[in-house]
């Protein structure tokens, strides 16, 4: 009854989606008005720490080599470190708008992870290109809290943050077992699919 | 007020609705078009869709398949999150 990995990324991408979405709405009316009711306030900051909670039983149950755990359980501790920081923020127990850049650590983090557990080139196979994708994506969109802590109100920058989110569930969704990307599958993840 | 203030406080004041309306519009459509996009996908894609066809399949490969879930996503967002936005959106403009 255990789902393939594949689902497992699927389901992620349609919690990254709703986070994306929350995230893009925010950027679209403001702050002020999206903190109106406290409820949306903690949408964020919750999602995000619930998505690394989850990441927890994925590490334990789906990881496939020592890699991969370490990976995932570096994304979970990052995810729930982000998610704490910014509770924190919106609760009023952190004050300096500098704890935004735990995100920017958590957004490093992740990528690394992905890029240093994925040893196969990019062509190797979807997967493979989507980790690569993921993880530059990841490094890449570090920057962005950056700009927020700078200029907490500008819509570029939270609308590029949620973006980002709209971007990696994508990626998730595009995920399969094994599946060609552009024509090309190796030959080594071909056999790995045969029973 | 002279005539030229009021009309330019009006010119504003119309500018300022036309913002407001631009933003609600915006989070309604936010996420029907992305329940629009599922739907597309699964169009474009039927075979993913196995609930059509099943074939013995269990419960995560008949319920978790990306366009629906993109879908499930979109109108959860579209019916339980959009309109308490737009209702603020509207309020805020109000209050201005």
């Amino acid at each position: 009854m255990q789902p393939r990995s594949e689902l497992v990324h699927w389901l992620f991408a349609a919690g990254f989606l709703l986070l994306g979405l929350c995230l893009l709405a925010e950027a679209i009316v403001g702050t002020e008005v999206w903190r109106r009711r406290r409820w949306r306030a903690y949408l964020w900051p919750s999602l995000a720490f619930a998505i690394g909670l989850f990441l927890f039983p994925v590490m334990v149950f789906f990881a496939s080599s020592t890699l991969h755990m370490l990976a995932h359980g570096a994304w979970a501790q990052v995810a729930m470190l982000a998610g704490a920081t910014q509770l924190a923020l919106v609760r009023g127990k952190l004050r300096s708008r500098w704890w935004t850049l735990a995100v920017s650590l958590a957004l490093l983090v992740s990528g690394l992870a992905f890029l240093v557990h994925e040893q196969n080139p990019w062509l190797f196979s979807r997967s493979a290109f989507l980790h690569h994708t993921l993880g530059w994506t990841a490094i890449g969109a570090a920057v962005i809290p950056v700009g927020q802590t700078l200029r907490p109100r500008s819509p570029v920058w939270n609308g590029a943050f949620a973006l980002v989110f709209v971007g990696f569930a994508v990626l998730l969704f595009c995920d399969r077992d094994i599946a060609p990307i552009f024509g090309h599958l190796s030959d080594v993840a071909r056999a790995s699919a045969r029973p | 007020m002279s005539s030229s203030e009021l009309a330019g406080e009006l010119e504003r004041s119309r500018g300022r609705t036309e913002q407001r309306s631009w933003r609600g519009l915006a989070i309604e459509a936010l996420g029907l078009l992305t329940a629009l996009a599922g739907l597309v996908w699964a169009v474009a894609q039927p075979y993913r869709i196995t609930l059509l066809h099943p074939r013995g399949e269990g419960f995560w490969n008949l319920a978790v398949q990306p366009p629906l879930l993109v879908i499930a996503v979109g109108l959860l967002f579209a019916f339980l999150i959009a309109p308490g936005i737009v209702e603020d959106v509207e309020a805020a403009g109000r209050e201005r």
